[in-house]
């Protein structure tokens, strides 16, 4: 394997970014791949970031969970990766 | 929420890492291994963000330490590590990130895997587990590239002498001390058997690097036994975002 096959940091580099938008810390939630039905925390993604925005694929099957790119005050937020994230509401209370 | 840090403090740890200290007024406090956002906004307008991993032990109040390395070719590590003075401000926003975490209630024997640079919340969560009295046995593999590069080296010596229940191998990448048993080069298989947990102890491990170390340093730990959801790591590289 040569370096630009290690392109990626994991999910947790996320948890800034992912802070702007979400009141929960979404690095400890859970999702599951729409593409291969993995259900891993987010922490675990990898997590691309040398590109307009940031682009998490799943560890498992590296398909595309999440996509988010911000321009001036608008971001945009693609989520169709995973079908559904399970999160921990205790943090809410 | 970016809340304005005030530098109290800097100290050379290497040639090139460099440990900021910094009061922030309504700190919220945070657990080992978690890290902040860091922004700095030139006067005329344009702002550069990067994360880092914080340093020091969570019940330190107000205070929020980061250790920086400087890159060759970056943007905001070589203003800290270079240009930063007492009493110069940033901003900062966090803690963030919840799950490449320790906290002193957990009890199973702990392996650390440092890379690097990478042992700097691997470091927050041995004085995490020092401040609090915690009985829980860590272990440290520290990959590094020459006894120059190791960060806090007096502070490790201390603990690996004084049996503090912290047991510490430094496996060294380029070039190690004279008559230093292990000849330099990566990590290796025969290297996690001899000084690692064994997976029947139910450790936790937590590993830290560039990708490429932690790559082959989970691929090791798999390969030992070690369950991949035993496994908690944190790959850092660039993560500028700029504006």
């Amino acid at each position: 394997m040569n370096s630009h096959d290690y392109d990626y940091l994991d999910g947790n580099a996320a948890a800034g970014e992912l802070s702007k938008i979400f009141v929960m810390d979404m690095t400890t939630a859970e999702g599951c791949c729409m593409h291969c039905g993995a259900t891993k925390h987010f922490a675990e993604a990898h997590l691309y970031v040398k590109c307009p925005g940031i682009v998490a694929r799943c560890a498992v099957c590296d398909e595309v969970l999440l996509r988010l790119v911000s321009i001036g005050e608008r971001a945009f937020l693609d989520l169709r990766g995973m079908t559904y994230l399970r999160l921990d509401t205790s943090q809410l209370q | 929420m970016w809340r304005t840090a005030t530098v109290v403090a800097v100290r050379d740890e290497t040639a090139t890492a460099r440990t900021i200290t910094m009061e922030v007024p309504d700190w919220p406090g945070h657990l080992a291994g978690q890290h902040v956002d860091v922004r700095l906004t030139a006067t005329d307008g344009y702002s550069a963000a990067r994360s880092y991993s914080i340093a020091n032990a969570p019940n330190s109040g107000m205070r929020v330490e980061l250790t920086v390395e400087r890159l060759p070719n970056g943007e905001v590590s070589p203003y800290l590590t270079q240009e930063l003075r007492v009493g110069d401000q940033m901003e900062i926003k966090g803690p963030v990130g919840g799950w490449f975490v320790w906290q002193p209630q957990q009890t199973e024997p702990i392996q650390l895997l440092a890379g690097g640079a990478g042992l700097v919340p691997l470091m927050a969560m041995i004085r995490s587990r020092q401040s609090a009295g915690c009985a829980a046995p860590f272990r440290l593999l520290y990959s590094v590239r020459e006894p120059e590069a190791v960060l806090y080296s007096d502070e490790l010596r201390v603990l690996s002498e004084n049996d503090r229940g912290v047991a510490l191998t430094y496996a060294y990448t380029r070039s190690a001390p004279k008559d230093w048993p292990r000849a330099p080069g990566r990590i290796d298989a025969s290297l996690i058997a001899n000084t690692s947990w064994s997976s029947t102890a139910g450790p936790t491990c937590y590993v830290c690097g560039p990708t490429s170390f932690v790559e082959r340093a989970s691929n090791l730990l798999i390969a030992s036994g070690y369950s991949p959801d035993r496994i908690r790591t944190e790959r850092f590289g660039p993560t500028g975002e700029q504006r």
